[in-house]
């Protein structure tokens, strides 16, 4: 009883039994993925200037709030789902991040080491970054 | 609810293996095919960042950016983009149901928020340049207008790429053809509002904070 479906393409909201189809869930969608950004972006400002919060804490927060927020429009915009029929655009995003995460930490932690090494006296080292 | 049951629906029977169901509709190799091409553009930019996140500091005496940014601009910019997406899926919307004035009106609403971010970006360069903060003035500077420049420069090539699919629907109408390429856009507006999610944080944000 298998009826031939392929992956669906990414952008393009699953396939959803005809039952529970109506005209406006395509905008309900989008409204809820757009409160939800909103409140996440609000709340990334409000951390920034906020004095609350410890301030080495900060930079934690605000990266947890991006990728909740990235998370997000995936979600409800690109609707991109844990579904069977997602399963290729979901390989391809999970190569992706894996690509992007090697070449973003991979850079800052060589960097990092590389002028943790290279460190020269105080007034040597001044002379670098101005120069 | 509808939306609940949308996202944890777990459709049942499973996919065909391909031999079987032939080859995918076109829609899906297009879409997966563009879906590859994004990712290799946050790729890109992910260098970008990387190379950001390295010469944050290198600052070479000159501006920093607690100094150049502000944050109600950034506020506002953030506000049109992430709008215009929002406004993007819902022309998606229309023209998956082939409705004409609601397309065009998604476009139009898409296009004038997508300019107004784009304004507010190079008046923001602009004023950055008239300091004398220009991409010559440190390497914190070259990485900044290189990474935020490319997105601009993207958002830039999407609005051309919007103006064009208005002109090809007004002309053929919802063919196949053009509603792939409308898919293809969308799905590139959206990639380029994630990618300004990391913007505003790692290098608006986190810039003042430092």
């Amino acid at each position: 009883m298998t009826e031939t479906r392929w992956d669906v393409a990414p952008g393009d909201r699953p396939a959803i039994p005809a039952a529970e189809q109506e005209t406006s869930s395509g905008f309900l969608v989008y409204t809820i993925g757009l409160l939800l950004a909103v409140a996440l972006t609000a709340t990334s400002f409000w951390v920034t200037n906020t004095s609350l919060i410890w301030a080495p804490g900060v930079t934690a927060g605000l990266s947890v709030l991006a990728i909740a927020q990235m998370g997000v429009h995936l979600v409800f915009f690109l609707h991109i789902t844990t579904g069977p029929d997602s399963t290729n655009n979901i390989l391809a995003l999970a190569f992706g991040v894996l690509i992007v995460l090697l070449i973003v930490a991979g850079s800052i932690v060589i960097m990092a080491n590389l002028n943790e090494n290279m460190m020269a006296p105080a007034e040597l080292m001044n002379l670098r970054m101005q120069h | 609810m509808n939306v609940a049951v949308y996202m944890d629906d777990v459709r049942e029977g499973e996919l065909v293996n391909a031999s079987e169901a032939g080859p995918a509709p076109k829609r899906v190799v297009v879409g997966f095919g563009f879906w590859i091409f994004l990712l290799s553009d946050i790729v890109m930019f992910s260098a970008l960042f990387a190379s950001y996140a390295v010469l944050a500091k290198a600052t070479a005496g000159g501006p920093t950016g607690a100094q150049l940014f502000n944050q109600l601009n950034v506020a506002m910019e953030t506000a049109f983009l992430l709008l215009s997406s929002y406004t993007c899926g819902l022309m998606s919307l229309a023209v998956n149901s082939r409705r004409h004035l609601a397309t065009y009106f998604g476009a139009a609403v898409t296009f004038l928020l997508g300019a107004a971010f784009l304004t507010l970006e190079l008046r923001e360069f602009q004023d950055m340049i008239a300091m004398g903060a220009t991409p010559q003035r440190s390497a914190f500077l070259s990485a900044f207008f290189t990474l935020v420049g490319c997105h601009g420069l993207h958002v830039t090539i999407g609005l051309i790429w919007l103006v064009l699919m208005m002109v090809q629907l007004a002309m053929r109408g919802f063919r196949p053809v053009v509603e792939r390429r409308m898919l293809c856009f969308s799905l590139f507006w959206h990639a380029l509002d994630i990618i300004w999610v990391l913007i505003f944080t790692v290098v608006y944000l986190m810039g003042v904070v430092r």
